[in-house]
């Protein structure tokens, strides 16, 4: 059972009147509170059955950001929450403006998000009867939701709100969307906020099982080949410190998924970058060699293991999750830990006696040495990569068959990286430049990359990056995308616009929906149907919203341009034209067994 | 193999929703599932027989858990388990034939809840099994209708683990 109890949450900074007990209508109760959550912005878009919380939304000290599209607001809140661990709030009207939210509700879900959604409803008279953008929401968003709530009355209101944070924001974290009929909006009751809440079918365990603990600490300190697994747990628990702490007590690597990036930092010794489809030689060789697999925060979606039946075959699997519904769930666990990745590694650090695997890590060193795709930056150190792009380049992925004078869009990720010294969030869309984003720059800062996992959704990347910025306006924010995807939400550039958003955007222009024409490559006889974009010109385009926009044809502009738009204080476009047909490798082929790798296809 | 699940729910809006999609959407195959009300007002109970492995079962528990309105989920598979099901079924009656089914549905301990000229409605309690070797029997005389409720489960008081003779 849970009972929250009071007020450890206040309003943000503005000493307000005490509404308590005074008549409200439900749009203000539901303000109220939004404030006491410390709610700061919203991102929303209005249709006739919320115009009364919008009646009332400028008598409250939060930012509503107007977006163009309802996706838009449920990636900007979803961007937002990523970086701030706060939940994100977003606003859609009924029917048409609640089904946008759709994609960007299952995308949060997938990865794992705390959003609060409030949709509005047509007044509750008029439920079930087809009325006017009528919609059953909650029943379309059940399987992609956490929870969700139809508010029958405004007496329900108060407690609904206050049960949705928690349940979005605790435990495993999610999307939770609040339907709100009109008439629960403008009916108005005496306000009372609950004093607590009853929840007594949830209650995520925190704190990990003390003897599995010491099981799994055994087999640590038994390994002769252990491997570290880190995902989105470790960045959602905060949990970073206590990741390199066991690293380092244990002497063993790590890898992460991509949601995992910036968990660890990528150019400490132990790391071994991401693993998987996309993963890095040494990382996907690592896993496969190992004898001990500790997977932190992480459920090994299809995408990391490859064929389960080969995956990891070798290995005792230690599982940590704060969900008990992943372990065992795609791949057998010998010890799982249910609990709170913050919470279980400071025990288990407490437990594993300090040790050295100096012949694994020399192996781990030859992979990263050898094969192409892994930065050497043990060697190099970090942000002095430049070898990489040379025509002598040692990494067939950079170098096969691409003329020295064009812009590789590894190129230009690692550009950024420099220019920006590795210190920006970098949020990516969807395609070969989530992967080229995830691999090429180096996050050595907790939470620093942001992208959509678990649903891949196209479109994500900027009005992610807008909600990246509002969040933590202190960092440097850019969005890399491709020229698929930009177009799928390009109409955020009027929000950023309006709202003065320092977003850099970065387009990889290819001219392909290149992730897409990789695969036909390799996989479908090189019938490249439907994959070639004709595009806008995405400076000009740019600039028609008001925004600083740069096309960048030739290799030597590209720093340059990056270091311009740095210095511009508002959003910037840049149009990187970039080689067309650069594949992303390694590529472990759709089902296939992980170390079974394409470094390069010889082109 | 068939497991039998018993949830206990809020009885909130929509909680059946809840569960029935979760089991579409995870591929999980329903035998039966049944809701009823419990000693303590707004739990409801539910019965889900489902066919699977151990594994599939224990996701089911899992995945069932993470359900905000459900309280607790246990897997009541095991023999010191009460289960029992009702159904009604028609069966074509002539006078001929009429005393012998009378004498089958003694055996069962079942009960005719309806009588017409040509056919009568036969009550029958127990297990899976009885059901279906009762409905088995009366067949031959031709079965025009037929209604089963699903299962329901309690587990037994420790204490009271011998069955009684009131037991098929
Ligand atoms: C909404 C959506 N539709 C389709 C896809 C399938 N898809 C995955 S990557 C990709 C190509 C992306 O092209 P682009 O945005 O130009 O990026 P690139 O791969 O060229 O870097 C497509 C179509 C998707 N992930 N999301
Ligand atoms: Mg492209």
């Amino acid at each position: 059972m849970i009972m929250i109890s009071d007020s450890k949450k206040s309003a943000i900074g503005v000493s307000r009147e005490n509404m308590e007990g005074k008549r409200l209508s439900g749009a203000q109760i539901l303000c109220e509170c939004l404030l006491r959550e410390g709610v700061e912005v919203i991102f929303g878009f209005p249709g006739g059955v919320v115009l009364p919380l919008y009646r009332v939304l400028p008598d409250y000290p939060m930012r509503h950001i107007l977006v163009r599209h309802e996706q838009g607001a449920a990636h900007a809140a979803d961007g937002y929450a990523r970086v701030t661990g706060k939940a994100g709030v977003c606003i859609a009207t009924s029917g048409p403006g609640a089904t946008n939210l759709v994609t960007g509700l299952a995308n949060a879900f997938l990865d794992s998000v705390p959003l609060v959604a409030l949709t509005g409803q047509v007044a509750t008279p008029f439920i079930g009867k087809d009325s006017f953008q009528e919609i059953d929401i909650t029943g379309i968003t059940l399987p992609i939701t956490k929870h969700n709530f139809l508010v029958q009355r405004v007496e329900d209101l108060a407690r609904t709100v206050r049960k949705a944070f928690h349940i979005a924001t605790t435990g495993r974290p999610g999307p939770v969307l609040i339907d709100l009929p009109k008439d629960v909006l403008s009916n108005e009751i005496q306000f009372e906020y609950p004093k607590q809440i009853h929840l007594p079918g949830y209650k995520p365990t925190l704190q990990g099982n003390v003897r599995q603990i010491k099981q799994a600490a055994k087999l640590f300190n038994e390994a002769d080949r252990p491997v570290i697994l880190a995902g989105r747990g470790v960045n959602i628990s905060g949990a970073q410190a206590e990741l390199k702490d066991l690293a380092e007590k244990a002497d063993v690597p790590v890898t992460v998924t991509l949601l995992g990036k910036s968990g660890f930092p990528d150019s400490h010794r132990l790391a071994l970058g991401m693993l998987g489809m996309h993963g890095t030689v040494a990382a996907n060789n690592a896993v496969t060699g190992a004898d001990l697999v500790v997977a932190i925060g992480m459920r090994f979606d299809d995408r990391v293991t490859g064929k389960t039946s080969t995956f990891a075959a070798h290995a005792r699997v230690v599982h940590i999750d704060i969900d008990p519904a992943e372990i065992g769930k795609n791949v057998r666990v010998h010890v799982p830990i249910v609990g709170d990745v913050k919470h279980v590694l400071r025990a288990l650090n407490d437990e594993v006696t300090p040790k050295r695997h100096d012949a694994w890590n020399a192996h781990i060193a030859e992979w990263k040495l050898l094969h192409s795709g892994m930065e050497i930056r043990e060697r190099e150190g970090k942000f002095r990569r430049e070898r990489c792009n040379l025509p002598d380049c040692p990494h067939p992925c950079l170098s096969a068959g691409v003329r020295a004078d064009r812009i590789l869009p590894q190129y230009v990720v690692d550009q950024i990286c420099k220019v920006t010294e590795g210190s920006a969030i970098v949020v990516s869309d969807v395609g070969q430049n989530q992967m080229f984003a995830a691999r090429y720059y180096v996050y050595d800062e907790p939470n620093s990359f942001v992208s959509s996992g678990g649903l891949g959704t196209m479109g994500f990347g900027m009005p992610a990056a807008m909600g990246v910025k509002i969040g933590r306006p202190d960092k440097a924010v850019w969005a890399i995308v491709g020229d698929g995807g930009f177009q799928m939400t390009i109409q955020e550039l009027a929000t950023l616009a309006q709202d003065k958003i320092p977003v850099k955007i970065a387009v990889l222009n290819n001219g392909y929906l290149g992730m897409i024409r990789q695969w036909q490559e390799l996989f479908h006889d090189k019938v490249y149907c439907g994959a070639r974009l004709v595009s806008p010109d995405f400076a000009a385009v740019a600039e028609a919203y008001g925004i600083a926009g740069f096309q960048v044809a030739d290799k030597e502009s590209v720093a340059s341009t990056i270091r311009r738009a740095m210095e511009i204080d508002g959003p910037v476009v840049i149009d990187f034209l970039v080689e067309p047909d650069t594949n992303v490798f390694p590529m472990v082929p759709p089902g296939g067994s992980i170390h079974e790798m394409i470094e390069d296809n010889g082109r | 193999m068939k497991h039998t699940v018993v949830a206990m729910v809020e009885n909130q809006p929509g909680v059946l929703n809840r569960v029935a999609s979760l089991f579409r959407r995870r591929g999980f195959n329903i035998d039966s599932l049944t809701v009823g009300r419990t000693e303590t007002p707004h739990i409801s109970r539910m019965t889900i027989v489902v066919d699977g492995a151990n594994t599939i079962v224990e996701q089911v528990v899992k995945q069932l858990y993470k359900v905000i309105d459900v309280l607790k989920v246990s897997d009541v598979s095991a023999d010191t388990t009460v289960m029992r099901e009702l159904a009604l079924i028609k069966v074509s009656a002539t006078a001929s034939s009429r005393s012998e089914i009378m004498q089958i549905v003694d055996i069962y301990r079942a009960k005719i809840v309806d009588v017409a000229a040509d056919s009568l409605i036969i009550e029958v309690t127990g297990t899976e099994d009885k059901i279906e070797s009762l409905t088995q029997l009366v067949r031959r005389f031709g079965v025009k209708e037929m209604v089963r409720t699903g299962c329901i489960a309690m587990l037994r008081s420790a204490n009271g683990a011998t069955k009684t003779s009131e037991e098929d």
